[in-house]
């Protein structure tokens, strides 16, 4: 039940994009189209759990060491270095599915949100629901459903502006501003879901 | 002299990052709650800014081409551990509230950004004032956004009182008041500009 709570959570009650403020520059970025959109989702989904548990084992290290200070220079080495052997991997594995993401990998490494979610859970300051440990598992399970709660928002915006791009909007507001404007909608929305976990 | 002038100017007004290049959403939405929360984080980043744009172009002759962004992402994390440690130390209370979003200066796209537009193909003099130029004019419109919504919010600006709490709209320092005065406020920009 705490599992599914926690997916609740993360997905809803505390959405990374419309709450917490991580992975907007994909959020504005690649959201015109509902394909792109899943396509960033399904790539940051698949990166995130993998970055994820790598970098809580190697905050465990870190530690052991007295390290910990390091984190930012590990993390983000980790997470450039992943993203390019996961490239490379898919490539050869699976080239019907390097196809679909190729596009997308080379961008997660500076969306922000694949860092500061590692960040979070290797600190253990995620927001888990009552009764939740933090500890790998959560960890992971939190780090999976964000991902999805990311694909979630992206694909909504997304949709929300195919409908946009056929609408005559002020020539002051054309562009970013009524992206944002949309998106602030968006998230007055998920606010309606504060308090449900 | 002009050059450095233009430099400088360039990265206040015509590639303002958050208005003209719409870089590094993330913190601009994320850390404007108030006005100072939004001048701190404003100047961290130009403090990491700076500091690699200098690095980086004294080191542009003695980084191979195909291992150049790797090496800057691991000068720039070294600044943002920096400001993270003297953070920790000297201003605990606003560490603690921008938090997580200091060690994301990392992937603020405006640094990694800068340093490989700029950075990489200019001297040492020149790389600083861009990194002063953007860092100044990151930190004016996050400042600007933090005035808006701490106003709006809460009544007050810089934490001195305007009008009463009462007449706050709390929306504009959660989460949706941070796109909706954004838009607006970048809608404003764009009105001015095509003037």
């Amino acid at each position: 039940m705490v599992y599914f709570l926690i997916f609740i959570s993360a997905i809803f009650v505390n959405n990374i994009v419309l709450s917490q403020f991580l992975g907007i520059c994909p959020f504005l970025g690649v959201s015109k189209k509902i394909d792109t959109a899943l396509g960033m989702g399904a790539a940051v989904t698949f990166v995130l759990v993998l970055a994820t548990i790598i970098t809580y084992l190697l905050q465990m290290l870190l530690n052991n060491f007295g390290l910990g200070f390091l984190q930012t220079i590990v993390f983000i080495l980790v997470i450039a270095a992943l993203v390019q052997m996961i490239e490379i991997i898919l490539k050869k594995i699976s080239p019907s599915l390097y196809q679909a993401l190729g596009v997308f990998l080379p961008l997660i490494t500076t969306n922000c949100c694949i860092l500061g979610v590692a960040i979070l859970v290797a600190d253990g300051t995620n927001k888990l629901p009552v009764g939740a440990d933090h500890n790998l598992l959560t960890g992971t399970i939190f780090a999976f459903a964000t991902a999805i709660g990311f694909a979630l928002a992206l694909v909504i915006f997304a949709g929300m502006r195919e409908q946009l791009a056929m609408n005559k909007v002020p020539k002051a507001m054309q562009g970013t501003p009524i992206a944002l404007l949309t998106a602030g909608l968006l998230a007055m929305a998920f606010m309606g879901f504060s308090g449900v976990v | 002299m002009s050059n450095a002038k233009q430099t400088f100017l360039n990265g206040i007004i015509k590639e303002n990052p958050t208005f003209g290049l719409v870089l590094g959403m993330c913190p601009t939405l994320a850390t404007t709650t108030s006005a100072i929360n939004g001048m701190s984080m404003g100047l961290a980043t130009m403090f990491v800014l700076v500091c690699s744009n200098v690095v980086i172009s004294l080191l542009k002759n003695l980084i191979p081409d195909k291992v150049r962004i790797p090496a800057f992402i691991v000068v720039i994390a070294t600044f943002v551990t920096l400001v993270q440690l003297l953070m920790q130390a000297y201003v605990p209370a606003i560490y603690a509230t921008l938090g997580l979003f200091i060690p994301l200066i990392v992937v603020n796209c405006i640094v990694l950004g800068r340093a490989e537009a700029f950075a990489a193909k200019n001297n040492v003099g020149l790389s600083a004032i861009d990194g002063i130029g953007m860092g100044l004019g990151f930190t004016l419109s996050l400042t600007v956004i933090g005035a808006v919504r701490e106003l709006l919010g809460t009544g007050c600006i810089f934490g001195g009182r305007l009008f009463s709490d009462d007449y706050g709209m709390l929306i504009f320092v959660l989460a949706p008041g941070a796109f909706i005065a954004l838009a607006f406020v970048m809608a404003l920009v764009q009105k001015l500009q095509k003037k």
